[in-house]
């Protein structure tokens, strides 16, 4: 396959040369069971690749292994526990299922135990960006919300953290911090709103068939608390869906590093490159796997993020109660906030709380496959393959075997990503460096469930920033490392490119 | 193989010694209990019907309580189905449309000032009863008349949102009751009936719309039952899921009773509001009924277990149980197991006791209430304690919820790598 080509600023491309040190990042936010000799073959033999794509694979209609759960033909498909969850956990997801789908209010208030919100916030519940424990969305129109959907805010600079190489350094904006609040307790103007703009492209297809993409313009408007910083970097996100993202966190960091090639030295075009971040929580450089650019290390610290950044509220790891308010935002500073020393362990979301969310959110469960053994879908999965469409989206892993975890301990799961940073060409680039991922790299989505994303959402739109109305749109979007696999996808015939989709909608 | 028994052969029944019976009549048996249950609560929503009917037709304090009385009547055997949640694929694709809860009540009706203010939820203030034209997710919605179609296919978790409920019991407990504006203070929601009056007497404004919707939800209500009571029957397909594999069958009612003691009732409608100290974690919040919602899904757990149930025109069921069968394989598993259900049971009924006796259920719930909080979590760990149990049982008949790689055949296609 040949490489393409794509531009990378010449910094990165400098600090690639550097070996990487993935070897010291490791698993210690799991309580990890280390594989035996005979476990590491029985997973190597069961991680081959397929050879024979007229049969299903053994194992494959289950993504999540013994945690699939049974397909609903509802909105709640995605909303139900990993099958193999013990009762005594159930009572964990319930409940982290109930502070999930909790409002939150502004400080003071009756319920003492619930307020706390903002004073600036983009929603006042989880499941109000994450609706149905499905994708967010656009905005349907000019006056509708913008609440499953947000820009994260930077400038250029300020300091990196020790011991992470190829760190490009960006700081919150000066004014309004990390990200852009778009609504405010009672007394606050809130931050902005945000502002988008699509412009229709037709892509015309090897067979003849046009198919319209819309490239996104975004802006800010009704600034509240001044002008932006003249080098302000905005990157729209759209909420995530939510399955399946505790196997995520527990697949073997070193299975992830072992996929890196950072100089493509097998010429394939892809590179891949882990992201690696410090922890909040364990004060180390840690493998980056949650987020559109795998910011966050693990579930706790990307909720716990969620929590400060989309709602104002502190948690152990973010205990300041004015969120992602700055010293610019006095006001919002100095407000009522929903936190007193020695209650709730002084913190508008206590320890324990965080402690369920997190729960919550590694046992959503991953709904079966759906008409996996159609001759349609498996033609569209040899494609798939045909078209190293899994150099980037990896089909299985083997997770980590876990003491007292038992929905996810040594899983089989097919959640087709790499977890690693590629880059996706200019088209899609957010030119927002987070990290070591530059402003033309994202992480590789997982693809498990995504067919199942109109009955659960209601809409198809796929991407960062929900800019593809359809899984099609979604692939003629890929530039840079995937380019290859685009442009092959474009020239397919009409009777094959239709398998591929049939593939996708059955995963 | 259900038999029905006066009180008197139910006796004679206990006392005889257990027989020894095949998990197909014992998941045949649970199937004729669902098919009563599900049954009885459809008999008493048609009762509701009647009594909104009554209602609506002469708007007066009796008639209200007559229909809220009939509301609280068709809670309990409905309560008392819970356990076949859970497991019961039919059951579980069709239960959000009666039972969801907590709701944005300000959807359907005007609200106290205040109470509606959710952004993201544009239609948390909605109050389609005020408002028969509006947008929803971009859409133009005619909701000049009110039809259980419309609220079904359009309002219920309208934008995605679950706190959008338009439909079931809870709803039409909000029409009938209204907000429960005192807290964790005495007292439940007191709508008054002019609510409905016609013309000049009209309270809350709409009274025609409000009438019209509370008509098209019990509609709704009774049509939903009557599909569910439908699915237990001889040919339906929930009876048939329990029977075709009786093992499944068997696994389905214990994990009804575990996953409902453990993580639902346990959890999510009694430890939870305790952690938040929030009435509005209270699950029957404008009626204050919970304390009976609660009792009857304790007394539906038990009732799985004995294979048992008492019909709403007081008739008693039995059956081939859980019981004999757990008991044939562990008696001493069997023996623990009823007792901790009795337990349970009891704790369930000291918190009834207490709310009649004048502690709500949303007053226990406030900070600082020792009284309250030790019912409710007297409840809680007895509850807790008995899913051990539940657990053993589903081990001493040799049950699992997955079939590992090589338990089966290798062309078993739900088998999973370990």
């Amino acid at each position: 396959m040949q490489a393409s080509h794509y531009y990378r600023p010449l910094i990165v491309l400098l600090a690639l040369a550097a070996p990487a040190f993935g070897q010291s990042l490791d698993d210690r936010h799991l309580p990890v069971i280390p594989r035996t000799e005979k476990e590491a073959a029985k997973v190597a033999a069961i991680l081959a690749p397929p050879t024979d794509f007229t049969r299903l694979e053994k194992f494959e209609t289950k993504p999540a292994g013994a945690a699939s759960v049974r397909v609903r033909d509802t909105t709640d498909a995605f909303s139900q526990f990993s099958a193999n969850m013990p009762f005594e956990d159930e009572m964990n997801f319930k409940l982290g299922n109930a502070l999930f789908r909790k409002t939150w209010v502004a400080a003071p208030s009756s319920t003492a135990a619930s307020d706390g919100l903002g004073p600036f916030y983009n929603a006042r519940a989880c499941q109000d960006c994450h609706l149905k424990d499905g994708r967010g969305h656009t905005p349907e129109g000019p006056e509708d919300g913008r609440v499953s959907m947000f820009l994260r805010l930077s400038v250029p600079g300020g300091a990196s953290p020790e011991g992470i190489k190829d760190w490009l350094a960006t700081q919150a904006e000066p004014t309004y911090g990390g990200q852009l609040q778009d609504l405010a307790a009672p007394g606050h103007a809130a931050e902005a709103q945000m502002d988008v703009a699509y412009t229709e492209t037709p892509v015309t297809l090897a067979d003849g068939e046009v198919v319209n993409l819309r490239a996104p313009t975004y802006g800010v408007s009704a600034p509240g608390y001044g002008a932006f910083a003249d080098d302000l970097q905005i990157s729209p996100r759209v909420a995530p869906q939510m399955i399946g993202l505790g196997l995520l966190e527990a697949i073997p960091a070193a299975a992830i590093l072992a996929q890196e090639d950072p100089d493509d030295a097998n010429s394939d075009g892809i590179s891949g490159r882990a992201q690696i971040v410090p922890s909040i929580e364990f004060g180390v450089p840690m493998l980056g796997r949650f987020g559109l650019k795998a910011g966050a290390p693990t579930i706790k610290e990307q909720s716990a993020g969620a929590f400060a950044g989309d709602m104002g509220l502190s948690t152990t790891l973010h205990p300041d109660p004015w969120g992602d308010c700055t010293t610019a935002e006095a006001a919002c500073r100095t407000a009522p906030h929903g936190q007193e020393h020695g209650v709730r362990d002084g913190l508008e979301v206590d320890g324990e709380s965080l402690d369920l969310v997190t729960f919550y959110s590694r046992n959503l469960g991953v709904p079966e496959r759906r008409n996996a053994d159609a001759p349609q879908v498996l033609q569209g999965k040899a494609l798939f393959y045909s078209l190293n469409c899994q150099g980037c989206h990896v089909p299985k892993y083997v997770t980590n075997r876990l003491k007292d975890q038992p929905e996810q301990s040594f899983q089989l799961i097919w959640p087709f990503t790499d977890l690693l940073l590629h880059d996706m060409g200019p088209g899609l680039a957010d030119n927002r460096p987070e990290g070591r991922a530059t402003g033309s790299e994202w992480k590789t989505p997982p693809l498990w469930g995504i067919g199942l994303t109109a009955q659960v959402s209601g809409h198809s739109e796929f991407l960062h920033d929900g800019r593809a109305r359809s899984l099609l749109e979604a692939i003629l979007w890929h530039g840079g490392e995937a380019q290859a696999a685009r442009d092959g996808v474009a020239g397919l015939p009409k009777s094959d490119r239709e398998a591929l989709i049939a593939y996708l909608e059955s995963l | 193989m259900t038999r029905f028994l006066t009180a008197a052969l139910v006796s004679t029944a206990l006392s005889a010694p257990a027989f020894a019976v095949e998990p197909a009549e014992v998941v045949a048996h649970y199937a004729d209990l669902a098919a009563a249950k599900y049954g009885d609560s459809l008999i008493t929503a048609q009762a509701l019907q009647g009594a909104v009917a009554a209602l609506i037709a002469a708007p007066s304090d009796e008639t209200l309580t007559a229909a809220r009385d009939a509301w609280k009547a068709a809670r309990a055997p409905y309560q008392q189905t819970e356990a076949f949640r859970f497991g019961n694929a039919v059951v579980d694709d069709w239960e959000g449309r009666v039972n969801s809860w907590p709701l944005d009540e300000g959807l359907i009706d005007y609200v106290a000032v205040g109470s509606a203010v959710n952004e993201e939820n544009a239609q948390a203030g909605l109050n389609v009863i005020a408002t028969p034209k509006f947008t929803l997710s971009g859409t133009e919605v005619d909701a000049t008349t009110i039809t259980p179609e419309l609220i079904s296919g359009t309002l219920h978790e309208a934008d995605g949102i679950e706190a959008n409920v338009a439909s079931g019991y809870h709803a039409i407990e909000f029409l009938l009751w209204g907000q429960d504006l005192n807290g964790t203070g005495p007292g439940a929601g007191a709508r008054p009936y002019t609510d409905f009056a016609a013309g000049d007497a009209c309270t809350g404004g709409n009274c025609d719309r409000r009438a019209a919707y509370l008509t098209a939800a019990t509609d709704l209500l009774v049509s939903d039952l009557t599909y569910i009571s439908d699915a237990w029957a001889k040919d339906g397909a929930a009876r048939a899921l329990v029977t075709a594999d009786p093992n499944a069958g068997l696994l389905a009612m214990l994990t009804g009773m575990g996953s409902l003691s453990y993580g639902e009732l346990g959890g999510e409608r009694m430890k939870l509001g305790l952690m938040l100290n929030d009435p509005e974690e209270e699950q029957d919040c404008f009626s204050d009924n919970t304390y009976n919602s609660h009792y009857y899904d304790g007394v539906g757990i038990r009732d799985v277990y004995l294979g048992r149930y008492t019909r709403v025109d007081g008739s008693e069921m039995t059956g081939p149980s859980l019981s004999d069968l757990v008991a044939s394989k562990d008696a001493a598993v069997d023996s623990q197991l009823k007792a901790e259900l009795d337990a349970s049971v009891d704790a369930l009924l000291a918190v009834k006791t207490a709310a009649e006796g004048g502690l709500a259920y949303d007053q226990m719930l406030e900070a600082g209430n020792k009284e309250g909080e030790a019912l409710i979590m007297g409840a809680v760990d007895a509850l807790v304690t008995q899913t051990a149990s539940i657990e053993r049982a589903v081990g001493a008949l040799g049950l699992s919820k997955i079939d590992f790689e090589g338990s089966e055949s290798l062309d078993n296609p739900n088998a999973v790598f370990q």
